[in-house]
C-alpha cells in the first residue's frame, strides 16, 4: 500500500484546520506501521482520511492511494476511499469499542451487520457460525456472540471488535488508538490477539496509531512520528526507538515512564508549550518554538528531509549534526537526555 | 474535625467495604481495606480497571457511602457524616481531581470566574485585590501564568493548562489532601511527565498529600513514595516504591509489572497463571 502527499482539513468557520499536510507512506504485506504523535497531530485523522470515516466536515485537498494491484485512487476527486472498501479493503477499529455498538443489540446482529454488507446471500445462522469459529480459532468464547455490549469488560469488547471488523479479512486494518481506554493487561491481550491474526493471515498489514510509544514499540515492525500534521521521523522501530534523529522523537521517548528505580530519582522535564494551532502552523520548522535545539534556520524555512523515504528525519538540526560529521543518534532511557555515541 | 496530633496519620482507613448489589448479584467492589496516609507523602494505588480503586477514591471522598468500616481524617471517623451541608467541611480538606477536565469545567465561564465561584465555596471573605492574589498564587504553584490564563475560556486553554487550572482550582480551597484519579492517564506522554512534576512539587513545597490512583505503575513509579496494590476490591499490597516494585511478594504485582509496555519488549514473557479480571460476565 502507498499513500501518497496526503492533505487532508477540517472546514470550520474560522478557516480550515490543515490536520494532515503532505503525508505519505507505504505499508508492506505482513507489516505492522505504528504513528505515534500528541493528540492533535493528525494521527486520527490520517485513520479517518483512509478508511473514509471522518466528520461531515472533513476534506481531503490532495493525496493518492495504492494498494496491490487495484486502482490508484484520487483521494481528492473520488471523496475519499471508495466506501465499498470499507470493511472488506481497509477496516478501520476505533478506539472506543463501546460506542461503535448498539447498546440494545447482541454482538451477534453487529458480526451479521459486518458480513451482510458485504454478502447478502448469507443466513444469519451461517454468519453467526462464521463468526463463532472466527472467535474460537482466537481463544475468545463464542458465547459472547449471545451477549449484549454492556455485559462485557471494556478488555473483551475491545478484542471482541477487533475480531468483527476483521471478519471479512481486510487488506489493511487501520487500528485508532485501540488501546488508549484499557488497562495494561487488556492491552496486552489486545496487542497478542492482533499478532495472532497476523500470523493465522486474516489480516496483513496494520496501521497502528498511538500516543503510547512503549506500547506501540512492542507491535510495530516501523514507526512513524508525527507532528503538527506532517510525518517527522519514520523508521525501523529500533532505529526509532534506540536512536531517536529528530528532536520530538527524542522528547517523546526521553518523556516515556518506566517502573525503573533510576527514573524515579530523576526530574524528567515535559516539552515546553502544547503543539500548535493548525489554522496557522508556525513558519519553518513547525517544531521550532519547542524544540531545545532550534536555529535561526528553523523559523524561517521548511527543514529538509535527512535520508530515504523509509527512513528518515525531517529538521535542520539532523542536517546539521551531519553535516558536521557529528552523530544525532543516542538517548538516555533514563534520563531523556541525549547522549554521545561512536558514528 | 479535631485537633491535629502529630504523630497521628492525617488519614486512616479501616476495613473499609463496599458492596453493590445484594445476595446473588453482590459484588465487593471494595473489600476489608485498611491503611494509613501520613502527612506529606504521595500515595499510589495501582490496579487494573475493576480493582475498586476508584470506588475507594469515590469513597474517600465521600461521594458515595461506605458499606462498612471507617476512615479517619485526622482521627475522626467521617463515613457517618451525612449530608452535603454537613460534609463541606470535610470536602474543604479533601480535594479530587478527575480524569477529564473538559467535563469538570464550565466552558461558558471563564477561568476567573470559575476559580472565584470556588473560592466563594470556602466561606472566607476576600475583598478583591485579596482574592486576586490567591487566585493568581494558585496558578503559579501549576505553572500557569495568571494574566494569560483567567480571563480565558476553557476551550481556549490545552488539555495540560485545563489540568493544570483544575489543579489550581482544588488547591483554592486549601486541602489536606489531593486525590487524583487517573488524573494524568488521557494525556500526551510530555504533558503526564509536566503534571506529575506539579504534583511532586506540591508535596515538596507545600508538603501536600496526594493520593494517585492509577492503573499505570510506571507514573506510579515516579511519583509516589509508597504503593499499594489493588486486586479484585482487596488491597493486596502495601510498601515503599523500591519495595513493591523491586521486590513484589503478590503474584498480581508480578503480572502487572510483566505486563507493562517497556520501549522495546514486553517485560519478561512470564506466562501468568492468575484469571484475569478481564472475562466475560
Amino acid at each position: 500500500m502507498h499513500v501518497t502527499d496526503v492533505h487532508a482539513y477540517y472546514e470550520t468557520r474560522s478557516g480550515p484546520i490543515r490536520a494532515v499536510d503532505g503525508v505519505s507512506l507505504e505499508l508492506n504485506h505482513g507489516e505492522i506501521l505504528g504513528i505515534v504523535g500528541e493528540s492533535g497531530c493528525g494521527k486520527s485523522t490520517l485513520a479517518a482520511a483512509l478508511s473514509a470515516s471522518g466528520p461531515p466536515n472533513l476534506r481531503i485537498g490532495k493525496g493518492k492511494l495504492t494498494l496491490d494491484d487495484r486502482a490508484t485512487v484520487d483521494l481528492a476527486t473520488s471523496g475519499g476511499t471508495p466506501r465499498e472498501w470499507r470493511g472488506d479493503v481497509i477496516s478501520l477499529l476505533p478506539q472506543r469499542a463501546l460506542n461503535s455498538l448498539n447498546p440494545t443489540s447482541r454482538i451477534g446482529d453487529y458480526a451479521y451487520d459486518v458480513i451482510r454488507a458485504h454478502n447478502s446471500k448469507l443466513r444469519k445462522r451461517e454468519a453467526l457460525e462464521l463468526a463463532g469459529d472466527r472467535m474460537v480459532q482466537l481463544g475468545l468464547p463464542a458465547r459472547v456472540l449471545q451477549n449484549y455490549p454492556h455485559q462485557l469488560s471494556g478488555g473483551m469488547r475491545q478484542r471482541v471488535v477487533t475480531v468483527i471488523s476483521t471478519l471479512l479479512n481486510p487488506t489493511v486494518l487501520i487500528a485508532d488508538e485501540p488501546t488508549s481506554a484499557l488497562d495494561v493487561s487488556s492491552q496486552k491481550a489486545l496487542i497478542l490477539l492482533l499478532e495472532k491474526m497476523m500470523e493465522e493471515g486474516m489480516i496483513s498489514r496494520v496501521m497502528f496509531i498511538t500516543h503510547d510509544l512503549a506500547l506501540l514499540s512492542n507491535i510495530a515492525d516501523r514507526v512513524a512520528v508525527m507532528y503538527a500534521g506532517e510525518i517527522v521521523e519514520i523508521g525501523t522501530t529500533r532505529e526509532v526507538v534506540s536512536r531517536p534523529q529528530h528532536p520530538y522523537s527524542k522528547a517523546l521517548i526521553g518523556a516515556t515512564l518506566e517502573p525503573d528505580p533510576q527514573q524515579r530519582k530523576l526530574t524528567i522535564q515535559g516539552l515546553p508549550g502544547s503543539s500548535p494551532d493548525m489554522r496557522n502552523p508556525p513558519q519553518g520548522c513547525r517544531f521550532h518554538p519547542r524544540c531545545p535545539y532550534a536555529m535561526d534556520i528553523c523559523t524561517r524555512e521548511a527543514p529538509p528531509r535527512m535520508g530515504p523515504a523509509h527512513n528518515h528525519a525531517t529538521c535542520w538540526w539532523v542536517k546539521q549534526q551531519a553535516d558536521k560529521g557529528l552523530d544525532t543518534g543516542g538517548i538516555d532511557r533514563v534520563t531523556g537526555e541525549r547522549v554521545a555515541t561512536a558514528s | 474535625m479535631s485537633q491535629v496530633n502529630a504523630s497521628q496519620p492525617l488519614l486512616e482507613v479501616r476495613h473499609l467495604t463496599k458492596v453493590f448489589g445484594s445476595r446473588e448479584t453482590e459484588v465487593r467492589a471494595v473489600d476489608d481495606v485498611s491503611f494509613t496516609v501520613q502527612r506529606g507523602e504521595i500515595v499510589a494505588i495501582v490496579g487494573e480497571s475493576g480493582s475498586g480503586k476508584s470506588t475507594l477514591a469515590r469513597m474517600l471522598l465521600r461521594l458515595t457511602d461506605a458499606t462498612s468500616g471507617e476512615i479517619l481524617m485526622n482521627g475522626t471517623d467521617v463515613t457517618q457524616i451525612r449530608g452535603s451541608r454537613n460534609l463541606k467541611p470535610y470536602w474543604r480538606e479533601v480535594q479530587g481531581i478527575f480524569q477529564n477536565p473538559v467535563a469538570s469545567f464550565n466552558q461558558f465561564y471563564s477561568v476567573g470566574r470559575v476559580l472565584r465561584k470556588t473560592l466563594k465555596l470556602t466561606g472566607r471573605r476576600y475583598s478583591r485585590d485579596e482574592e486576586q492574589a490567591k487566585l493568581s498564587e494558585a496558578l503559579r504553584t501549576v505553572g500557569l501564568d495568571p494574566v494569560d490564563v483567567l480571563p480565558k475560556g476553557a476551550h481556549q486553554l490545552s488539555g495540560g493548562q485545563l489540568q493544570r487550572a483544575m489543579i489550581a482550582r482544588a488547591l483554592l480551597v486549601d486541602p489536606k489532601i489531593l486525590i487524583a484519579d487517573e488524573s494524568t492517564s488521557a494525556l500526551d506522554a510530555s504533558l503526564r511527565v509536566t503534571i506529575l512534576n506539579v504534583l511532586r512539587e506540591l508535596r515538596d513545597r507545600l508538603g501536600m498529600t496526594v493520593l494517585f490512583i492509577t492503573h499505570d505503575i510506571g507514573q506510579a513509579n515516579y511519583v509516589a513514595d509508597r504503593v499499594f496494590v489493588m486486586y479484585r476490591g482487596e488491597m493486596v499490597e502495601q510498601g515503599t516504591v523500591d519495595e513493591v516494585l523491586g521486590n513484589p511478594r503478590h503474584e498480581y504485582t508480578r503480572r502487572l509489572l510483566a505486563d507493562v509496555p517497556r520501549l522495546g519488549s514486553w517485560g519478561d514473557e512470564e506466562a501468568s497463571t492468575l484469571q484475569p479480571v478481564d472475562a466475560t460476565a
